[in-house]
């Protein structure tokens, strides 16, 4: 049985071979935001010009570094020398790198991006000068983009699975679950509940089989620092799943994905499989007196499944429709079992809380909100991409100092934040620190790390309207208020958006969302009306503009609004069906 | 009961009694139909029915309600553009609408002689390089309304992308 002295020592010749070996090594980021970049060409165009020109090279794919508008980025480190990014690599730019800087020692210079180690490359700028790397502090995210997590050995060789090892052997579960609360981590699935409180919630629930569930549906259109963990680096949240295994008492544990996000699910089956390959995961971990396992559990496409109850339906296998509380997941969650659940996120920050101590973690931040928080930047901005910051940085630093604000000399209008339901606000914003309560105390919501730029030329109705029909299409129906209240809203939308709008529509919009948020039991449709009502706070004058003048004042003239319709099976695919037809 | 019947039974019976995961549930097994067929046709319903021992009206209730199941084969190839906020303030509603009257579709759905499905996606998952569409779920990003309907164009002509 391996134990993990043996694995470290394995590991740390292997990292010395990647990194000081004769060989040089490329790593291209590949998540989805690389993919969608092109990265996956330019792995194959690498690896086959490397075979054709017989140059042994170790090419990787890795996570993200964070700047996905610098995507396809290839990171090239040479023997001795320091690691020098290429950006938005084409196949076609392939040859020009291999022959140009890896034979000739010659740097490209319309694609070099940066150097990052200690020996400066000439005529190249240092990736700790570039704000988009140096304003970040990465806790959660700090193997992305530097080690490939398909290399499990990558991942112990940078202190990997080294919090577990000393949990199993100098702590006991109490100790993990102090340290925790010591840490102040609160949830990053939106609510900021504190970690450590919710995991001693579980502790004394009777067992034998209690759950952890690990919640990355991220459905929030706009967020997807869960998925970029989950390929990145998910070694990180595996351990952080078994720590919270070992600390809750727990047996089992599911990493719930939504289907068809074949990278996140791809690269952490793969781990897990190299988890277990390792006895770091399967019984009596690492030698302890430990056992645990862990699995993926797939949802289809359903936003509510993201709720922590619609979750266990949907792990459970049926329809993701929130539950009634109580019963609380920690008294009776998956098959009515002691279960805990937490974001992706909140996991990922658990082996650096346990290696380094909570009272480290907890000085870093502001105020009661401890930690890094993972903005993703998308939109109308000048540098889109995922960037780990630390608490208490502004909205306008991470906006304006890392985002670079709207691109083409355009000023920005509004931010787009915490998913659909979050709603938009104004710039005033851009004070606010990134803080729970502080956030939160201003209405606005911080939640999955989305934050969506429009500007000038954007629409807010036009986007409200969009807003409210994702709403509308994913509520699940199990409350009347929020299935039929989101319908009407989006009617209401619709008119408007469309310059039909009625006296009195925006008033009754108003009606309608009061009667959804008394009326409905999960945040969805509690929150429904949320988009129209911030996007009234905050742009009144607009959305009168399209009731009295009939016109956008952004100048949008079309009508024309595409949404998507749900799959439904028609009258004829149930002709054969007999109802209430029981299985013997 | 005809012999492309029974082959579709079989091929659905294979799929989740073969599942790779653990867990096995009227949702996994779905999943696994999906995987498999593309989409989820009658005898699905009462296979996985009777692997879960669920009723069929349980089956049919967990198939109709997660928006990815279809009930009726898709196209040779799939594209989905992206509909999401981010990729809307970018450009997605032009990409959206030159593709549809490109391929002659009025909406989502399927092109002449089932070539093609188009499907609109909340979310790709690639916000940072939007607008964002897949093309038979690889990713492409930073796209534009011409780009799009030429690399439809090349599935078409190379059957590849």
């Amino acid at each position: 049985m391996s134990t993990y002295q043996e694995l470290k020592t394995q590991a740390d010749t292997h990292w010395q071979e990647l990194t000081q070996g004769e060989k040089p090594w490329i790593r291209v980021g590949t998540e989805l935001n690389g993919q969608a970049a092109g990265a996956v060409e330019v792995v194959n165009a690498l690896r086959s010009e490397f075979a054709a020109r017989n140059i042994e090279a170790t090419v990787d794919e890795v996570g993200t570094l964070g700047m996905s508008y610098a995507e396809a980025l290839v990171d090239v480190l040479k023997p001795g020398k320091s690691r020098l990014l290429f950006q938005r690599v084409t196949p076609e730019d392939v040859p020009t790198i291999i022959d140009e800087y890896i034979v000739n020692d010659r740097v490209p210079k319309n694609l070099a991006f940066a150097y990052l180690g200690d020996e400066p490359i000439d005529g190249v700028p240092d990736l700790n000068s570039i704000p988009q790397y140096s304003m970040q502090r990465r806790i959660a995210m700090r193997n992305a983009g530097h080690i490939a997590p398909s290399d499990i050995l990558q991942y112990i060789a940078n202190d990997g699975y080294a919090a577990l090892n000393k949990a199993l052997y100098e702590m006991k579960a109490n100790d993990v679950i102090d340290e925790m609360k010591t840490s102040n981590l609160r949830g990053r699935g939106g609510a900021g509940f504190p970690a450590g409180l919710k995991w001693s919630f579980m502790v004394n629930s009777p067992g034998p089989v209690k759950y952890i569930a690990c919640n990355g549906e991220e459905g929030d259109p706009g967020a997807f620092n869960d998925k970029a963990i989950l390929e990145s680096d998910p070694h990180t949240l595996l351990e952080g799943i078994i720590l919270a295994g070992y600390a809750t008492g727990a047996t089992n544990g599911y990493v719930f994905v939504r289907h068809g996000h074949d990278g996140p699910i791809d690269r952490v089956e793969q781990a897990i499989k190299d988890a277990y390959a390792n006895n770091l995961l399967g019984k009596n971990i690492l030698g302890s007196d430990f056992s645990f396992d862990v699995e993926v559990a797939l949802t289809g496409d359903s936003y509510v499944a993201g709720e922590e109850t619609g979750l266990m339906e949907a792990i459970e296998g049926k329809r993701s429709m929130p539950r009634f509380k109580p019963p609380f997941p920690a008294a009776a969650g998956l098959w009515m079992k002691p279960t805990t659940i937490n974001n992706v996120k909140t996991f990922s920050y658990a082996p650096q809380i346990i290696l380094n101590g909570g009272e480290w973690f907890s000085k870093i931040g502001v105020n009661k909100s401890s930690g890094t928080a993972i903005a993703c930047l998308t939109g109308n901005v000048t540098y889109p991409g995922i960037y780990e910051v630390e608490m208490g940085a502004t909205m306008g630093e991470v906006i304006n100092e890392i985002g670079g604000g709207a691109p083409n000399g355009k000023a920005m209008k509004f931010l787009q934040t915490g998913g659909p339901l979050g709603g938009v606000i104004g710039l005033d914003a851009l004070d606010l620190h990134i803080d729970f309560d502080e956030m939160q105390g201003a209405g606005a919501m911080f939640g999955s790390g989305g934050i969506i730029i429009g500007d000038e030329d954007a629409s807010v109705v036009d986007l409200i309207r969009l807003l409210v029909a994702f709403c509308q299409y994913e509520s699940c129906g199990k409350c009347f208020p929020c299935r039929l209240g989101m319908t009407q809203l989006l009617d209401l939308m619709e008119r408007v958006a469309g310059f039909e709008a009625r006296p009195g529509d925006l008033d009754a919009c108003e009606r309608v969302g009061m009667t959804m948020k008394l009326g409905s039991l999960c945040a969805h449709g509690q929150l429904g009306f949320n988009p129209i009502n911030s996007a009234l706070k905050h742009f009144r004058e607009e959305f009168e503009t399209h009731v009295n003048e009939k016109r956008d004042p952004t100048g949008r003239t079309s009508t024309k609004f595409y949404s998507p319709k749900a799959s439904r099976p028609y009258a004829e695919d149930f002709k054969g069906v007999q109802p209430l037809e029981l299985v013997k | 009961m005809t012999v492309a019947k029974e082959d579709l039974r079989e091929r659905v019976r294979q799929a989740i009694t073969n599942q790779k995961r653990p867990t096995v549930t009227v949702l996994s097994s779905l999943l696994a139909t999906q995987d498999e067929l593309g989409y989820i046709p009658d005898e699905a319903i009462h296979e996985v029915a009777a692997l879960n021992e669920e009723s069929i009206n349980e089956v049919w209730g967990v198939a109709s309600f997660y928006k990815n199941f279809r009930f009726t084969p898709p196209g040779e190839h799939t594209v989905e553009i992206c509909w999401g906020p981010s990729c809307h303030l970018v450009g997605a509603t032009a990409i959206i609408e030159k593709t549809l009257g490109h391929l002659g579709l009025e909406a989502e759905g399927e092109t002449t002689g089932n070539k093609l499905t188009l499907r609109y996606n909340t979310c790709l998952g690639a916000c940072a390089q939007a607008p964002v569409i897949s093309i038979d779920h690889h990713l492409r990003g930073r796209m534009t309304p011409e780009r799009a309907v030429a690399l439809i164009d090349n599935i078409d002509t190379n059957g590849t992308h």
